[in-house]
C-alpha cells in the first residue's frame, strides 16, 4: 500500500483501487450527488454519531490499495473519512480527479457492474421493513441477477456459505430486527460477501458496538481478509480497533491526507498529535498482539 | 418454501379472494339477484333482469371499488418502502388531496380535452397527484436527512389542508346543483355510472401496473437506505423517480374513479405485511389483489349497514383507518 501527499498523484503504483488528486466539496458541487441520491431518508445509513464527517470534504487525496490489502483510513470527526469512503464506492463523484478501479475510471462501471466488485458495509443498518436474515444477504446477489430474475439455487448456496463463514448461519430465518449490534454487522458483512464482490469498504464498522462485538468483527474482517483475499479498506476514528486491523494506514486531517503507511510505523505518538491534538502513550501490546494507544490529554 | 412458490401461493390465495368478493358483491342489494339466473345463457340479456341489475346495475360499482382499492393500496406499499417510513400513503402525504383537486378542476371547469378520446379528469387527477409527489419528493430533498416521521406527518397535513382550502374555494365558486355531487365525491364514493368513467382511468392504472411489475425488487433494497441500494447496484435516482411516477399515476386514476378514499394505502399492505412477510415481491401482488378485495367488502357493508342509504365508502374506511394509523404509530418506537 502506497499513500501520497496531494503533490505527488502522478507516481502512484498500479493499485487496485485507486485515488488520483481527488477532490469533493459539498454544496459547491450538488450535481455530483446523482450518484448516490439526493432522497436520503429517515437517517437510515450514516444515522448518528458522526454527522459532521458525512459533510467534510476532501482535497486532492491520492492513495492506492493493492489487492489483499487491508487499510484503514484514520482521522478526527470531519477529516473527510466517509467522503473519502463514499467516492472510493462511487457514491459520490469527485469534483476533480479520479478514482481507478483495476485501471479504470470509477464512473465508467454502471452501477451493477461497480456492484459486483465493490461492495460497502455501513456503521449501522436500519430497516424500514422486517427482512429475514437470508432475505438480507440475498440482497447482495441484486447486481448478478437479471431485471425479473429470482435467486435461484445457486444464489441461495452463495448466501447460505457466506452466513456460514460470518458464523450467522443459525440466524438464517430469524427477522432481522431481532439481531443484536454484532449479530446484525456480521450478516450485513454476510451480505457484502454474498455480493462476491473483490473489494469491500467499510465505514466506522465497529462504532456501534461493544467491546466484545468489536473484538469479534476485527476477527472476522481479518480473517475473510486472510482466507478469500478480500480487499478492504475501513475508515474509523477508534485506534485501537484501526491498529488491530489494519495492516496499512491512510491519516487524514482537514479532507487531506498527512501521511501512512505499515500500522506499526504510523501509529506513532507524534503523528496521533498531528492528527487529533491528543497527547497519547503508544506501546505494543503482547497479549494483544498489536500497537495500543491511550490518549493522555488534549494540546 | 422457494419464492417463486410463495408468490404463486399468494396470488392464488388473494386472487380467490378477490374473484370471490367481485363475484358475491353485486348479488347484494335491495333487490335479490340469483348468481345461477344471472350467468344463465338460455335466456336473453333483455328478458333477464337478474342479469341486467348484476351487469348493468352493480357490477360497474363493484369494479370501481376493485381497481380503486387495488391502485391505492399498491400505490400505499411503493411510498412506505420509497420514504422508508410505513406511514406513508398517498392519503396522509396529501397525494390523494392534489389528485382530488385536479379532478375537481377538472368537473367543474370542464375543457374538452381530446387526448386522443380520453377523458379530461383521469388527466387532471394525475397532474395533482404528480404535483403533490414533487412537494413531498422536493422536501425529503432539501432537508438531506430525509424524511423523518414528524415531517412526512407535518408535510401531509399540510398539504391536505392547502388542497382542501383550493377545493373548497372551487366548490364555493361552482355551481351549487354540482356541490352534492362532489362533495360526495370527496368523501370517497364509488357510485359511478356506468363503465365509462372505470375505461376513462383504466389505461392509467394499468400502466402504473405495468410499471410496478419492474419495481418489487429494487423497493426491497431501497427499505435498507439510499446509499446501501446504490452499492448493491441499483441507480437509485432513476428507480425512485419511476416509483413516484408510476404511484402518483396509480393514485390519480383511483381518484378520478372513487374520489380521494382514505387509509387504504395503509391498512392494506400492513394486513398483507403480516401475512406474507416483507418481501416486495410477494407484498406488491398480494396487496394489488388484497386491496380489491377489501375495498369491495367495504363497499358491500357501506352500501348495506344503512339500506336502502348507501354510504360513501369513504367514510368507512376512515372509521376503520384512523384507529389503525393510531395503532401503528404508538407501535412506533
Amino acid at each position: 500500500m502506497v499513500s501520497r501527499r496531494s503533490d505527488a498523484p502522478s507516481q502512484s503504483g498500479c493499485g487496485l483501487l485507486q485515488a488520483d488528486n481527488v477532490t469533493y466539496e459539498y454544496g459547491a458541487h450538488v450535481s455530483g450527488r446523482t450518484q448516490g441520491s439526493p432522497l436520503r431518508v429517515d437517517g437510515g445509513d450514516r444515522a448518528g454519531t458522526d454527522q459532521s464527517s458525512a459533510r467534510a470534504g476532501v482535497h486532492g487525496v491520492s492513495l492506492s490499495v493493492a489487492e489483499g490489502d487491508l487499510v484503514g483510513i484514520i482521522g478526527p470527526n470531519g477529516s473527510g473519512k466517509t467522503t473519502l469512503l463514499r467516492l472510493l464506492a462511487g457514491l459520490l463523484r469527485p469534483s476533480s480527479g479520479r478514482v481507478m478501479l483495476g485501471g479504470r475510471d470509477l464512473h465508467s462501471f454502471s452501477r451493477r457492474e461497480l456492484a459486483r466488485r465493490v461492495a460497502v458495509v455501513p456503521q449501522e443498518t436500519r430497516l424500514a421493513f422486517d427482512f429475514t436474515v437470508q432475505e438480507i444477504v440475498l440482497m447482495g446477489r441484486f447486481p448478478h441477477l437479471g431485471p425479473f430474475e429470482m435467486e435461484g439455487r445457486d444464489d441461495v448456496a452463495i448466501a447460505r456459505e457466506a452466513l456460514r463463514s460470518t458464523g450467522t448461519l443459525d440466524l438464517a430465518d430469524r427477522p432481522f430486527a431481532t439481531l443484536s449490534g454484532g449479530e446484525k454487522q456480521r450478516v450485513i458483512i454476510a451480505g457484502a460477501l454474498a455480493q462476491a464482490a473483490a473489494v469491500m469498504l467499510l465505514d466506522e464498522p465497529t462504532a456501534a458496538l461493544d467491546p466484545g462485538y468489536q473484538l469479534e468483527i476485527t476477527a472476522l474482517l481479518r480473517r475473510l481478509n486472510a482466507e478469500r483475499r478480500v480487499t478492504m479498506v475501513v475508515a474509523t476514528h477508534d485506534l485501537n480497533r484501526a491498529a488491530a486491523l489494519c495492516t496499512d494506514l491512510v491519516l487524514m486531517r482537514a479532507g487531506r491526507v498527512l501521511g501512512g503507511g505499515p500500522t506499526r510505523d504510523a501509529l506513532t505518538r507524534e503523528n496521533i498529535r498531528r492528527l487529533y491534538d491528543v497527547e497519547a502513550d503508544v506501546a505494543f501490546s503482547e497479549r494483544a498482539g498489536h500497537v495500543t494507544v491511550v490518549p493522555i490529554r488534549r494540546v | 418454501m422457494s419464492l417463486k412458490r410463495r408468490v404463486f401461493l399468494t396470488v392464488l390465495v388473494f386472487g380467490l379472494a378477490a374473484l370471490g368478493a367481485c363475484t358475491l358483491a353485486p348479488l347484494v342489494g335491495s333487490t335479490p339477484v340469483s348468481l345461477r339466473r344471472v350467468f344463465d345463457r338460455s335466456i336473453p340479456f333483455a328478458e333477464n333482469p337478474d342479469a341486467q341489475i348484476f351487469f348493468v346495475a352493480r357490477l360497474p360499482r363493484t369494479v370501481a371499488a376493485a381497481l380503486v382499492g387495488s391502485a391505492l393500496a399498491t400505490a400505499g406499499v411503493v411510498f412506505q418502502a420509497l420514504l422508508r417510513n410505513p406511514l406513508a400513503t398517498p392519503f396522509t402525504l396529501g397525494v390523494s388531496a392534489g389528485a382530488a383537486l385536479g379532478a375537481m378542476l377538472a368537473i367543474t371547469f370542464p375543457v374538452s380535452l381530446a387526448f386522443a378520446g380520453v377523458s379530461s379528469v383521469p388527466i387532471a387527477s394525475f397532474a395533482g397527484a404528480l404535483g403533490a409527489v414533487a412537494i413531498v419528493y422536493a422536501l425529503s430533498t432539501v432537508r438531506r436527512q430525509g424524511l423523518s416521521t414528524e415531517v412526512l406527518l407535518l408535510a401531509g397535513i399540510t398539504l391536505n389542508a392547502f388542497f382542501s382550502s383550493l377545493i373548497l374555494f372551487i366548490q364555493y365558486l361552482a355551481d351549487f346543483s354540482q356541490t352534492f355531487r362532489t362533495v360526495r365525491w370527496l368523501m370517497g364514493d364509488l357510485d359511478v355510472a356506468g363503465y365509462t368513467p372505470i375505461l376513462a382511468s383504466l389505461p392509467f392504472t394499468l400502466l402504473a401496473f405495468a410499471v410496478f411489475a419492474w419495481l418489487p425488487r429494487v423497493l426491497n433494497l431501497l427499505t435498507l437506505g439510499a446509499d446501501a441500494a446504490a452499492a448493491r447496484g441499483v441507480d437509485v435516482v432513476r428507480s425512485q423517480r419511476l416509483a413516484f411516477f408510476s404511484a402518483s399515476l396509480a393514485t390519480g386514476a383511483a381518484v378520478s374513479l372513487g374520489g380521494p378514499v382514505g387509509f387504504i394505502g395503509i391498512i392494506v399492505p400492513h394486513m398483507v405485511r403480516l401475512m406474507v412477510g416483507s418481501d416486495h415481491r410477494v407484498v406488491l401482488p398480494a396487496s394489488a389483489l388484497f386491496g380489491a378485495a377489501f375495498l369491495v367488502g367495504c363497499d358491500v357493508l357501506s352500501r348495506s349497514v344503512m339500506s336502502p342509504m348507501e354510504l360513501p365508502v369513504g367514510i368507512l374506511t376512515a372509521m376503520i383507518g384512523g384507529p389503525f394509523f393510531l395503532w401503528l404509530l404508538l407501535r412506533q418506537r
